[in-house]
């Protein structure tokens, strides 16, 4: 099922639409002649293909890159990138009205201006796509072809027409949202993050179906603009992959914003009555109403595979799970490799990235790295932030590994309670009796920030131990991650040292 | 603001009794709510003590806990509380079992909230687990104490053991390993998650420990799977937030010196761990992140109980939470404090609490109505000159203060239950070693 333009969201032509589609589309692009054979052909021009193309033109490869739509796929144009341009806009407006929280006044009429928050965003967006604009990928080597592509044979596939062959070939082609089967929703309009980001009105009551990362943060984004939004999830807690005091913060944080949570919540009918969207729930056996004016779903994506004719390349796919591959990111066919959405269950920009440039290793250098060997962050861009690296405990005690963590609250932290962004904490997750670090999650204000510290500790094979031994710019909010790593080695103190620290500590005295 | 030295010279009096003497009005006073909350004719007892409160088969497991405590401090007599204990088991014995909405209970198991009156569901509730683990643990209590040779007391133990046999705890697992938390006729099992440290050890022993339909030991591993064990203010500790989750367990099971598999690895057990969290609490409401009136060292107490929710000042732009389980370090947390949770961690901690009891008394007598703890009070929210003080009293609180408070002086419960061999047989499936677990029974 296709989603359906909402009513309020409609295409409002400025000029940083137009730049931004001269750079991503070009209106009079000619598609350039073919090779005879490129060394690697790249399918979707999202994050992974982008970055499979220019790794591989790096490489000295012939390469050829087709887009059916806009350069810079789901992230760019209607994901991380508007995405994070309105949340910037939206916590804004929250600290105006928290302003008392900072010592500081209160503006007496705090106005939101959603036309401008828009308009920032699209100015913003319409930057951001000159890096990878066609003009710039042509000028650096890469054919780019913009059309429809279908694999024609195993290697080679066709654009409009057009017969492109390949010795290796990626499929970099993404997701969409999956939007639930919901009587009367279709009928009713919705919104998902393919449209929401051309509303030009702001919706006065705004239903999010899904709990998920995009889910959450857009419920929390347009609240802060002034909808009054409700948020249903299915399950007991939000993000359901986080762990439970991580999703906990979060519920009580939304309700702080004053989102209406609806947890165990599914919305199971929806109607259109005068302009208004009416939407049935039922919570076990309680049911309920809600009116809106708006619905943005959010409830997943599926990968982009529809008229690739993949079994005319002998890929294997699943219609949930996307193209199968196997560790090295090649498919059942050894000259096509795949990357980014359509083929992982982390669907994260840097995960597309990282994930096409294993593939291109391993294409094109006859490489051999894992992508389970991948240490891999994400990160929930709500207030607060909740980001992840490695290991959970309940994976690593489903692993029988022995876990211990070490925990500091946000409101043992200076620099937090300085800036008042005391709400979260850092846990970090070591294999019992030694310092590895098996995972970490923070949730902060900045956790986004804070978890790469983590994952190049993770990355470099560097322990608790080590991480106590870096000293942190004082004071910063990461001053967390040093507390925690300070709070292992007390651990490591022996009753012949504490003798020791006392009269180290009394002398001081 | 909100705080001051109580000028009421019987509180006064208390407070300044010697250890012992408080501890017995405390405890005495908090067993009275059984005495007043009772309808003698099915053995029921309200919730809480507002009128037209509902029974809670929880504080009936309670009220069945604590009798034989009243026995003993010579409160009651004997054949009182056989009696009371009879009428509530003769109850459930003949209630409704067949699991409509307006039944009893289903499967062994009961609906949360009952009548007082006719011991039908009411309020839509939900058929709880951990409430019937809590009202089965008060009846083995009562079939533990009462083990004389004499008709009625033989007829408790009869009907204990049918009511336990009865419960088919593997349904209550819904084809998956955990046991899940409810079920209602409107829509089956629900679906909120469980996950982490809580207080259904107790639940899950009793459900590893039956002779007719147990668990197997999947189940119970399958939740420790999902414990957090953590350093936090230098403590560390099995973590949960909540402050009754460390207590409600070790109201009937002594966890000193007993390990399952995941205390061996962390050198701990269940009892010292209690401890350490009575220490985390002390902890933050030291450091009192947001700043709420009355809170430190020994004022402290975040815990399931009764809030202000929307019983707040007009224009007052605060947000307070109305029942719920308040946690630390990560709330909820709206000031709201609840003086009986410090007192219940008197085992684990005796000093700490009884410094936070004397201190919370003398500072908010208001706390304490007629002796008896309100199940929780608000220093930041002051109206009139008056902090806020949740209205009478919940069962399950005074409940667990007269329990912890003899197992503190005696070990009185936990001595009967060791000797439960349902109690001893659910340990030993979940993995427990050691300790008075390994010791021969008399």
């Amino acid at each position: 099922m296709r989603p359906r333009d909402d009513q309020q969201a409609g295409s409002q032509p400025d000029v940083y639409e137009h730049e931004r589609e001269e750079n991503a589309h070009p209106s009079k692009w000619r598609n350039p002649e073919p090779v005879d054979r490129y060394q690697l052909v790249v399918i979707g021009a999202g994050p992974a293909g982008l970055a499979a193309a220019t790794a591989a033109v790096a490489l000295g490869a012939k390469v050829a890159l087709v887009e059916r739509a806009s350069l810079g796929g789901h992230c760019r144009n209607v994901g991380c990138v508007p995405s994070k341009s309105l949340i910037r806009t939206a916590r804004l407006y929250e600290d105006m009205r928290m302003a008392a929280r900072y010592g500081a006044r209160r503006p007496a009429d705090i106005h939101v201006d959603f036309a401008a928050a828009m308009e920032r965003m699209r100015r913003l967006r319409a930057r951001i796509s000159r890096v990878d604009s066609a003009r710039r990928l042509s000028a650096a080597g890469v054919d780019v072809f913009f059309g429809e592509a279908h694999f024609s044979g195993t290697d080679s596939l066709t654009v409009d027409g057009t017969r492109l062959r390949f010795a290796k070939a990626l499929i970099a082609t993404g997701a969409r949202p999956d939007t639930p089967s919901i009587p009367g929703l279709a009928e009713a309009g919705y919104l998902t993050n393919e449209n929401i980001f051309d509303l030009t009105d702001l919706p006065r009551r705004l239903l999010v179906i899904g709990g998920g990362p995009l889910g959450c943060e857009l419920a929390q984004a347009f609240c802060r603009f002034g909808a009054q939004t409700t948020i249903a999830q299915h399950r007991p807690l939000f993000l359901p992959r986080e762990e439970r005091d991580a999703a906990q913060l979060l519920s009580d944080a939304f309700a702080r914003d004053g989102i209406d949570v609806r947890l165990n919540t599914e919305a199971v009918k929806v109607r259109a009555e005068n302009g208004q969207k009416i939407v049935d729930f039922v919570s076990d056996d309680y049911h309920s109403t809600v009116i809106v004016d708006a619905i943005l779903t959010g409830t997943g994506r599926i990968p982009n595979m529809e008229g690739l004719h993949l079994e005319a390349a002998g890929v294997d796919h699943d219609a949930d799970t996307g193209v199968r591959t196997d560790d090295f990111l090649r498919t059942s066919n050894p000259r096509v490799y795949a990357a980014g959405d359509v083929c992982l269950e982390h669907k994260y920009t840097h995960m597309a990235v990282a994930s096409a440039h294993i593939a291109v290793r391993n294409a094109l250098l006859r490489g051999r790295q894992r992508l389970s060997a991948l240490v891999v962050p994400w990160c929930t861009y709500t207030d607060p932030e909740i980001a992840h690296v490695g290991l959970y405990v309940r994976q690593a005690r489903e692993l029988d590994i022995p876990v211990r963590t070490f925990t500091v609250p946000m409101h043992d932290v200076v620099r937090a309670i300085t800036d008042s962004e005391e709400t979260g904490f850092v846990k970090i997750h070591v294999r019992a009796k030694t310092d590895r670090i098996l995972g970490a999650t923070i949730v902060a204000r900045h956790a986004g920030e804070m978890i790469s510290e983590i994952t190049v500790a993770m990355v470099a094979g560097m322990g608790l131990r080590k991480l106590a031994r870096v000293i942190h710019a004082s004071p910063t909010q990461a001053d967390a991650i040093e507390e925690a790593a300070n709070a292992y080695e007390r651990t490591l103190a022996t009753p012949a040292m504490r003798p020791l620290a006392g009269a180290g500590s009394g002398s001081e005295a | 603001m909100g705080s001051h030295t109580s000028n009421h010279p019987l509180m006064t009096a208390t407070i300044e009794l010697a250890d012992d003497a408080l501890l017995d009005v405390l405890q005495r006073s908090a067993f009275g709510y059984f005495r007043e909350a009772t309808n003698p004719v099915n053995g029921l007892v309200a919730d809480r003590s507002r009128p037209n409160s509902p029974a809670s088969i929880a504080v009936v497991g309670f009220a069945l806990s604590v009798y034989p405590v009243a026995v003993e401090r010579g409160w009651m007599s004997r054949a009182d509380a056989l009696e009371c204990s009879l009428a509530a088991l003769r109850f459930f014995r003949d209630s409704d079992q067949s699991g409509s909405a307006q039944a009893t209970g289903y499967n062994g198991f009961y609906y949360h909230f009952l009548a007082l009156d006719t011991g039908r569901r009411v309020w839509r509730s939900e058929l709880s687990m951990i409430d019937t683990a809590l009202l089965m643990a008060g009846a083995l209590t009562a079939s533990m104490y009462f083990s004389a040779n004499t008709a009625s007391e033989i007829e408790l133990r009869e009907i204990v053991d049918m009511l336990y046999r009865r419960i088919d705890w593997r349904w209550a697992q819904n084809g998956g390993a955990t046991i899940i938390q409810g079920w209602k006729p409107e829509c089956g099992f629900l679906q909120y998650g469980w996950e982490g440290y809580n207080e259904a050890i107790v639940l899950y022993v009793l459900a590893l420990g039956s002779p007719t339909h147990p668990i197997d030991n999947t189940g119970y591993h399958a939740w420790t799977a999902t414990y957090q064990w953590e350093n936090l203010y230098g403590h560390e500790f099995l973590y949960a937030g909540p402050l009754f989750i460390h207590q409600f367990s070790h109201a009937w099971i002594d966890f000193r010196g007993i390990r399952d598999r995941f205390m061996r690895e962390k050198c701990c057990d269940y009892f010292e761990n209690s401890r350490r969290a009575t220490e985390v609490q002390r902890e933050y409401a030291w450091r009192n992140p947001n700043e709420f009136v009355g809170y430190d060292e020994n004022s402290w107490g975040l815990t399931a109980c009764d809030g202000p929710g929307d019983h707040v000042p007009q224009g007052d732009p605060r947000r307070f939470v109305g029942y719920a389980a308040r946690g630390v370090p990560y709330g909820p947390d709206d000031g709201t404090l609840a003086g009986w949770a410090a007192l219940a961690s008197l085992p684990f901690a005796p000093d700490a609490a009884l410094s936070a009891v004397r201190s919370m008394y003398r500072r908010y007598p208001e706390m304490r109505l007629a002796q008896r703890y309100a199940s929780s009070f608000n220093p930041s929210l002051v109206s009139a000159g008056h902090e806020w003080v949740s209205k009478g009293q919940f069962g399950l609180d005074q409940g667990i203060v007269v329990m912890m408070i003899e197992n503190y002086r005696t070990g009185f419960i936990w001595r009967l239950m060791r000797e439960c061999p349902y109690i001893g047989r659910g340990l030993r499936q979940a993995g427990f070693r050691g300790g008075w677990l390994q010791r021969p029974r008399r």
